[in-house]
């Protein structure tokens, strides 16, 4: 079974995530902010992690720079998952090492097809 | 349901059906109550069985080609099913581009290409490996039943929605610009795809031959008789070695003597006079 960690400071997000990600087989957790997430990865190695951007504590875009200079702990793929959809903060995400981006809001069919992308499903 | 909404029902889905070959199971009914609510409410159509009764008689045919515009399917997305696309833009082309390296010349069809994502997938598959395809000429052609579906295709303007299903992030950058909310295919892509309005129930009109023709996920909604009639009309469009794809849950088995499966790739078919010369050749290099 692949598993995913929702990184998200919205209840709702993390639930509507979660519903379908279950859907789909995979073991999910959650964490509500960059903060909880690194403490999550320390712990466990999730098959992805999808990620939003602005999140009390610790933002996304921290979380994955923090991350990714991580060398010691095998790196799950990040997707990025966000109302961040200017062509600006793409770019960026992809430069500081995101897998993927999904722009808010999803569905099933667009979480799906870049899970795929990633080589997660 | 009332006896008046079902005939109503009846006589929408039979319209769809006789204009583009696309029939709706009772069961999916629904899907044109969707379809229709917008056009209802921008035409001040009271209910559907107004609709209905102004479609039988075909009081405005404009009302009657947005309607059935309205219920065809246009469900696609860039790279759809994307095991088998994959199989098409490495192997297949690959196959194809030694058969034709004499000519240097590449023709596919996105046969009901719906708003156009598979033929710019083809493009941007295309141009992910221009080296590969320097110097050659590729044209892809898309065409589609429904106007209002080509208009966008020929725009390449496509919603955040439509953009990221199936469409990795890294092609969407290098190949679309931002306006706004939407998502414009450039220049470099555009350029490879042409689009034009065709309804597979007629006959094929002078397109050529193509080496590759996608007519995917359409032959489903169809009744037998009909997807056999489109499988024989399109297979004088296939050049000598070219192949045919259809859609994941299609086949050409029960339906025509005239395509047969690919013995090399899985989920493509060649027509069987293919085969057949195929045959012949080997025999007299074996005779």
């Amino acid at each position: 079974m692949k598993s995913c960690l929702i990184v998200d400071d919205s209840k709702v997000i993390r639930k509507v995530a979660r519903h379908i990600l279950e859907m789909m087989q995979f073991e999910v957790a959650e964490a509500a902010d960059g903060k909880e997430a690194l403490d999550h990865v320390a712990q466990a190695t999730p098959d992805v992690i999808l990620l939003d951007w602005n999140m009390p504590i610790m933002s996304g875009m921290d979380f994955l720079r923090a991350y990714r200079s991580t060398v010691e702990v095998p790196l799950a793929k990040v997707i990025f998952c966000t109302t961040e959809n200017g062509i600006g903060h793409i770019q960026a995400a992809i430069d500081a090492g995101a897998d993927e981006y999904v722009m808010k809001p999803f569905d099933r069919e667009t979480l799906e097809s870049k899970l795929q992308i990633v080589g997660c499903i | 349901m009332s006896i008046a909404e079902a005939r109503a029902y009846n006589t929408l889905s039979e319209a769809l059906e006789k204009h583009t070959g696309q029939t709706v199971p009772a069961n999916r009914h629904w899907r044109i109550d969707m379809a229709l609510k917008p056009l209802m409410r921008r035409n001040s159509v009271p209910d559907l069985q107004t609709l209905a009764a102004l479609i039988e008689i075909d009081a405005d045919p404009k009302l009657t080609r947005a309607c059935v515009e309205a219920m065809v399917n246009n469900e696609t997305s860039f790279f759809r099913d994307q095991p088998n696309f994959a199989l098409l833009t490495g192997p297949v082309l690959d196959n194809i581009r030694d058969l034709r390296m004499d000519k240097k010349r590449l023709r596919i069809w996105s046969a009901a290409c719906s708003t156009g994502q598979e033929a710019y997938s083809l493009a941007i598959a295309i141009a992910e490996n221009a080296e590969k395809w320097r110097g050659w000429t590729v044209q892809i052609l898309g065409t589609d039943v429904s106007a209002s579906a080509l208009a966008q295709a020929r725009e390449g303007r496509y919603s955040q929605f439509e953009i990221q299903r199936g469409l990795p992030v890294m092609q969407m950058l290098r190949h679309f610009e931002q306006q706004g909310e939407e998502w414009v295919a450039k220049d470099s892509i555009r350029k490879m795809v042409t689009f034009t309005e065709h309804n597979m129930l007629t006959p094929v009109r002078h397109f050529g031959r193509f080496d590759v023709i996608l007519c995917r996920n359409m032959l489903m909604y169809l009744s037998d008789e009909k997807r056999t009639h489109v499988l024989e009309s399109i297979a004088p469009s296939l050049e000598d070695g070219g192949l045919l794809m259809l859609g994941a849950a299609e086949t050409v088995i029960g339906q025509t003597q005239k395509f047969r499966a690919s013995k090399e790739f899985r989920g493509f078919y060649e027509t069987s006079q293919q085969q057949e010369n195929a045959q012949v050749a080997k025999l007299s290099l074996t005779g």
